[in-house]
């Protein structure tokens, strides 16, 4: 039994990981109908970044809010120079994310070399916690809590504020937005920087569960696009269920057949795709 | 066959309606169209044309009512069959093939409806029934000097004239003109008209058209839509005399 | 004019074991035909169809394990090729039914689902195969007692290959049915209206697709006699569709000289930079901002500047 249990606190905690990179990534495709395919490398480059700044004596918290701002910086140049020379041209944007991509993870190679890198668990969270009593990793919960209070700012951020107000206006109906008034240009990046910080972010605080290492972005990128198409892109709620389910889905897959794991992915993508394509709870078909 | 005249209805359609959301864009639509007609449907932009164009090809599902060809319900059949079945339009935006020449955009018409669009293994530029009937087609719009001309070669006004040649070269029983004469000069107008009107009366034709001059020449009898309603029709001289269509053109 | 332009290629391609010398070269030569029946099947989805696929590295890997799987069980060189294809006809059929439930951007993201899964499994499922270790198989084929061990023979049992994909693509081009695809690229509104069922026609020309990256995945695990997740991975995906978009989509000739430019740079850049991937990246990036219709289309217009027109 605590075998199980221990599963679905390492799914939760996967989810709430995977919530923190694939709703910047729903919210790109989203408003900006662009498939990030950089955006594994944003994970990556965020936990790279934090392990220098750590090493130089940063605690964890400030490092993986640097490191975010860092990648954030990054994509922010990256939209404004490249992207928005683009405009409208969708694909050419993909084959950029892509192109960056492979440039970004050579880079990485380049500067950390290929060996994995250990992140160590802020030392204010090691050990374990006592819920219901029984011992959790508490690091673990902590990355849970800390998805959900993301959840609930970014929903705050959506429903409450001018700027989440455009931010859906411009997902739901973009040329309305544009004959409203919204500066889309800038609002695109915006959302651009913001998707790239949390999943620089998210890269760091996964750091101690996963460590970092060359290739890291392309097991990444491939479960925050099966939680989109899950989830239905653009949508909140959407990433956050779907993050759960892959969270889960991915790891009693690798427990009971480990070397299936992906295969267990398929097979949900599968269904949505054929039953409901625009996703769980999204508008129309990705 | 019932004895005595028994009067068959070329399009019928009954109670269409379709919403958007919260926006009915049409409301409870009847329309019945005789075969050879020529009916002409008028309304202000947003009226809900175009949309009922897009039902009875099939491009958007109603959310309730019906749609009869010659007495056949198709409202559940798929719109790629519905061109088999003798339905054919023009689009309002020109949607040519821009990278082919006219002959070749004509030639697509034609390949639609024979099984030979299924064919990988022939040479389509063998094909010389259906290129001289693709031929034939262009000649029917006045075209044919310019067969070989790539299409972003052309003039706004030819263009115009393709549509509708796409539209005919599949022999369609129905066809329904989305705006033809949009955009067009003085006499790109009456090259268009002399075009329609020399169409054979075994063709049904539904126009949507703005021009109020140019189309009233050619309709029999006129629907007049209005926030997705019908709220006018009758045979010309009926409809001008309304009083709801007066408000509804000289109200602004 | 592009007719004797692709002839004049295909002549001096039939000859080059004869003026190139070193098997160093003609092995690059081979490199070069196996990676433009690549490119030429994923032209026919991007070039042909409008639809843009990043998972075909999936098909073309697959054709390439089955194969490897088959021939080490003891399987004959006919019965693995017969296999490795269907195999990979079958799961683009998978990929197709799935893909085209997105439109435009959905289809990419999709086949990069798709792709990555594949390479999961090909990474994780070790049991299967063999994981980062990969498969290496004995020896290349000898059809009707030829054998294709040396350079030479292997470069010409290619360009056989090479023939007969580049004959069927053409035909396929210039059919009915090639018509159909393209039109289905630029007004699938009115195709449907037309009377053609787009979704059935996007479909056979996946199919199509699969197959020819399946040959070319075939032709990979006999000229390297080994295949790894490498194989599979997206860069692997992103190579091919590179090679589409230097060469320019809609034309045949534009994927193999795309294919060569890629193979022959990766070649050239691995002997003296260690970083293929950052050029690939970067080069993806400058056509892509830079020359958006390929360097063959891109090529002309620059010389037809040049000529004054």
């Amino acid at each position: 039994m605590s075998l199980w249990l221990l599963l679905a606190v390492n799914s939760v905690t996967l989810g709430g990981l995977l919530f923190l990179l694939s709703v910047g990534f729903s919210l790109i495709f989203g408003l900006m109908k662009i498939p990030n395919l950089a955006h594994g490398s944003f994970f990556m480059l965020g936990a790279y970044l934090s392990t220098t700044l750590i090493a130089r004596g940063v605690d964890f918290w400030t490092a993986a809010i640097v490191s975010g701002l860092g990648v954030a910086v990054f994509g922010g140049v990256v939209e404004r120079f490249i992207l928005r020379r683009l405009p409208g041209a969708e694909l050419a944007q993909v084959l950029v994310t892509l192109g960056l991509s492979f440039m970004v993870a050579d880079v990485c190679l380049m500067v950390w070399t290929g060996d994995p890198i250990r992140i160590d668990t802020p030392a204010a969270l090691r050990g374990a916690t006592s819920l219901m009593g029984r011992g959790f990793p508490t690091y673990r919960l902590a990355i849970s809590l800390i998805a959900l209070i993301f959840a609930a700012g970014l929903w705050a951020l959506l429903e409450r504020t001018r700027l989440g107000a455009m931010i859906r206006a411009g997902v739901d109906d973009p040329a309305m937005a544009r004959v409203v008034g919204i500066r889309v240009s800038r609002l695109f990046t915006m959302v651009f920087c913001l998707g790239a910080w949390l999943a620089g972010f998210a890269g760091v605080i996964g750091g101690p569960i996963l460590s970092v290492y060359p290739g890291l972005d392309g097991e990444m990128l491939p479960l925050a696009l099966v939680v989109v198409i899950l989830g239905g892109s653009g949508s909140l709620l959407g990433s956050l269920v779907g993050s759960f389910i892959v969270g889960f889905l991915y790891n009693f897959g690798q427990a009971m057949f480990p070397e299936l794991a992906y295969v267990v992915l398929f097979l949900p993508m599968l269904i949505v795709l054929v039953v409901r394509p625009q996703g769980l709870f999204g508008r129309q078909a990705v | 066959m019932a004895e005595g005249a028994r009067t068959v209805t070329a399009l019928a359609v009954r109670g269409l309606q379709k919403a958007f959301g919260g926006l009915r864009v049409t409301s409870d639509v009847d329309l019945s169209v005789a075969p050879g007609e020529r009916r002409l449907i008028i309304g202000q932009n947003g009226a809900g044309k175009t949309t009922l164009f897009n039902l009875i090809t099939g491009e958007l599902k109603p959310d309730r009512g019906t749609i009869h060809l010659f007495e056949r319900d198709i409202t559940r059949v798929p719109s790629r069959r519905r061109a088999h079945l003798g339905i054919a339009r023009t689009y309002q935006i020109i949607t040519l093939f821009p990278r082919d020449t006219l002959l070749r955009n004509v030639a697509l018409a034609l390949l639609g409806l024979t099984s030979l669009r299924w064919n990988p293994f022939v040479r389509l530029e063998r094909q010389t029934a259906l290129l001289a009937r693709a031929r034939e087609v262009l000649a029917q719009v006045a075209l044919d000097h310019l067969a070989d001309r790539p299409l972003a070669q052309t003039s706004y006004g030819e263009r115009r004239r393709v549509e509708i040649a796409m539209a005919l070269a599949q022999n369609p029983r129905v066809l329904l003109l989305d705006e033809p004469f949009a955009g067009l000069s003085i006499e790109e107008r009456q090259d268009v008209r002399a075009l329609v009107k020399g169409i054979p009366r075994d063709v049904t034709i539904v126009m949507i058209e703005h021009d109020m001059d140019t189309a009233l020449d050619f309709a029999e009898r006129i629907t007049v839509l209005h926030f997705g309603e019908v709220v006018v029709e009758g045979t010309r001289a009926e409809v001008a005399a309304h009083p709801r269509t007066k408000e509804i053109y000289f109200a602004d | 004019m592009k007719r004797w332009t692709l002839a004049a290629v295909l002549a001096i391609l039939a000859t080059v074991p004869l003026w190139v010398s070193g098997t160093f070269y003609v092995n690059i030569a081979s490199q070069i035909l196996l990676y433009a029946i690549f490119a030429l099947g994923v032209n026919v989805l991007a070039g042909y169809a409008g639809l843009v696929s990043l998972g075909h590295a999936g098909l073309f890997g697959i054709a390439a394990y089955t194969a490897a799987k088959i021939l080490g069980a003891g399987g004959g060189h006919v019965t693995v090729a017969a296999a490795a294809l269907a195999t990979t006809v079958v799961v683009s059929a998978a990929f197709a039914v799935l893909a085209l439930r997105g439109t435009g951007l959905g289809f990419v993201m999709i086949t990069v689902a798709l792709g990555q899964i594949v390479w999961g499994v090909a990474y994780r499922w070790i049991g299967l195969t063999n994981g980062d270790n990969g498969i290496s198989i004995v020896a290349r084929p000898s059809p009707f007692g030829l054998a294709l061990a040396t350079p030479r023979s292997f470069y010409w049992a290619t360009f056989v290959v090479f023939l007969v994909a580049i004959a069927s693509m053409a035909a396929f081009v210039g059919s009915p049915f090639g018509a159909a695809v393209r039109g289905t690229r630029d007004q699938p509104r009115r195709m449907t209206a037309l009377g053609y069922n787009v979704w059935m026609i996007r479909f056979v020309a996946f199919l199509f697709s699969g197959f020819w990256s399946g040959v070319a995945g075939l032709l990979y695990l006999y000229y390297n006699q080994f295949v790894s997740p490498q194989a599979v991975a997206l860069t692997a995906s992103a190579e091919a569709l590179l090679m589409v978009i230097s060469g320019g989509t809609g034309t045949l000739l534009g994927p193999i000289v795309g294919a060569a430019l890629v193979v022959v740079i990766k070649n050239v850049a691995s002997a003296y930079i260690e970083r293929w991937n950052f050029v690939l990246g970067a080069i993806f990036v400058g056509i892509v901002v830079f020359m958006p219709e390929g360097l063959v289309p891109g090529t002309v217009r620059v010389w037809r500047r040049g000529r004054g027109r």
